[in-house]
């Protein structure tokens, strides 16, 4: 068996006595989509942070590659967000640059390639996600959410990274909007043969962007299994998850982390 | 309920509050001298933070001389002592109204305007953003404000005493009737280098201190449009508070016995 590109092996995070991740196992093979959904304030961002190494977590093991990623220098911390792309919630767009420097950023920052090489490329990933070249002179501020969220995944796929992470894709659009980013994720996805992971409460994205779910509740992963399987999950937790039920196992935290 | 506590509590607070700042401090400061550099970011604010300044410390150096001449006039003519003026308004000006005007000036415009911009650049993920495109927000947000900051304030200073002394020659030719010449000589026969000098390193300490302090509080800021604003104020209320107590400190250091 193969080493899985992401594991992350009994990992604990703690924000004062407030308990968020308790014991996270989680694997992510090669080239597979997992989308871990769960309700607010559960985690799930969490669990991005700190794999991308925004947060520390306090006890556990989080490997990429077979390396463990904690304890690492900046330096080779570098190194290993080098291959990491990210969708933010917000697109989180840097809107004291244009959009087409957003795009480039990470070539030109983070690979320090000369700004025509890296505009061109901007320009390619700008036109991947349905985005002409007149938007790449825009500033983000005057673009619309959805657009905001292209752009987003345009510069997270600019560097054609080996992980992607989608931070609740679909949050915030209309259903047209937000089926538009699920098939560019898609469509993205294949063409860079990423290993993805996202995290979302949308269902209908879940289902669309992944081959595997994960369903996070208490700081745990309750139950995992391929996307196709959720319907049959036997999962009681699950089932309420997936149907949107007030009634159920699952009792809604009041406050946020 | 024990007294102490809450003593104790607030004690704690503090050292906490203060560690937390050095620690950010240092940080800050090995990012300023360790490469890579980002020297167009540094030549932007230097013009924001400088430049852009310069009205500011101008106007208010120039009507503290004014005032400085008028008041020092009436209140040395009680025992005969009119021919002090100049040097009165020369030597305040460089040794103290020079530096901490032109200090709490900055504080409220750079220092408030580097807490909001980067205290939104928190909340809304573009400082986690930039560490998932492999840069270091120390480097690229922090550092060059930092340098930027101490660099310019001096410069600053420098202008805003030679327009302060200007003021309040104008004050005493026009209005008090004070030869030219004979206050122009008065003006340079008890400066010293060191008065000048003493407030240029002052420039420098308050210039780093209102930079730190709008990127501590920035950079920590938490909790959407109220946090940026609570960011913003403590950013200026501290820098200033921080600047009256170095410049009490330096003053002590160049000419305490």
């Amino acid at each position: 068996m193969s080493t899985p590109k992401i594991r992350l092996r009994n990992v604990h995070k703690r924000f004062g006595n407030k308990v968020v991740l308790d014991g996270l196992n989680l694997d992510i093979e090669r080239g597979e989509s997992v989308v871990v959904i769960g309700g607010s304030g559960v985690g799930k961002s969490v669990t991005i942070k700190c794999i991308l190494g925004l947060l520390t977590p306090d006890e556990g093991e989080i490997e990429i590659d077979g390396k463990s990623v904690l304890g690492m220098s900046s330096a080779e911390r570098e190194a290993v967000n080098r291959q990491i792309g990210m969708l933010f919630q917000g697109g989180a767009l840097f809107d004291s640059l244009n959009v087409w420097e957003n795009v480039a950023f990470g070539l030109i920052q983070g690979e320090g390639r000369d700004r025509q090489a890296a505009k061109e490329i901007a320009m390619e990933k700008l036109a991947a996600v349905g985005l002409g070249s007149e938007v790449g002179e825009l500033s983000p501020a005057e673009l619309s959410g959805g657009m905001q969220k292209r752009v987003g995944l345009a510069r997270a796929i600019a560097t054609e990274p080996e992980i992607i992470f989608f931070d609740e894709p679909t949050t915030g659009l209309d259903p047209i909007m937000g089926d538009v980013i699920n098939d560019l994720i898609v469509k993205c996805v294949q063409e860079l043969g990423a290993t993805t992971l996202s995290i979302t409460h949308d269902i209908a994205s879940a289902r669309k962007i992944s081959n595997r779910i994960a369903m996070l509740y208490k700081g745990e992963i309750i139950w995992a299994g391929p996307t196709a399987t959720i319907d049959q999950s036997g999962n009681p937790f699950v089932d309420q998850f997936i149907h949107g039920q007030a009634e159920g196992p699952i009792k809604m935290e009041l406050r946020r982390l | 309920m024990n007294p102490l506590r809450p003593l104790g509590r607030a004690l704690l607070g503090f050292l906490d509050a203060t560690g937390r700042l050095a620690v950010f401090a240092l940080t800050s400061t090995s990012h300023c001298i360790r490469p890579p550099f980002y020297p167009h970011l540094i030549v932007r604010q230097m013009i924001d933070i400088g430049y852009y300044s310069l009205p500011v410390v101008g106007l208010t150096t120039l009507f503290s001389g004014m005032v400085l001449a008028l008041q020092s006039f009436t209140g040395f003519a009680r025992f005969s002592a009119e021919g002090a003026v100049a040097t009165v308004v020369v030597l305040s000006m460089t040794r103290e109204l020079g530096p901490v005007l032109a200090g709490l000036m900055v504080a409220g415009r750079v220092g408030a305007a580097i807490a909001a911009e980067i205290g939104t650049m928190r909340v809304t993920e573009q400082i986690d953003a930039l560490t998932t495109l492999a840069t270091n927000p120390f480097k690229y947000l922090i550092a060059p404000r930092l340098i930027a900051g101490t660099l310019m304030l001096p410069v600053l200073v420098l202008i805003g005493d030679i327009i302060g002394v200007f003021g309040g020659y104008i004050v005493s030719i026009y209005k008090l009737g004070f030869n030219p010449a004979t206050y122009i000589k008065s003006t340079w026969q008890f400066l010293e280098f060191e008065d000048v000098f003493s407030g240029l390193v002052k420039a420098a300490v308050f210039g780093f201190i209102v930079t730190l302090m709008g990127c501590y509080n920035g950079f920590n800021s938490r909790g959407g449009a109220q946090g940026v604003g609570a960011a913003t104020t403590n950013a200026v209320v501290s820098a200033s508070i921080l600047i009256l107590t170095f410049n009490y400190i330096i003053t002590e250091l160049f000419f305490g016995t």
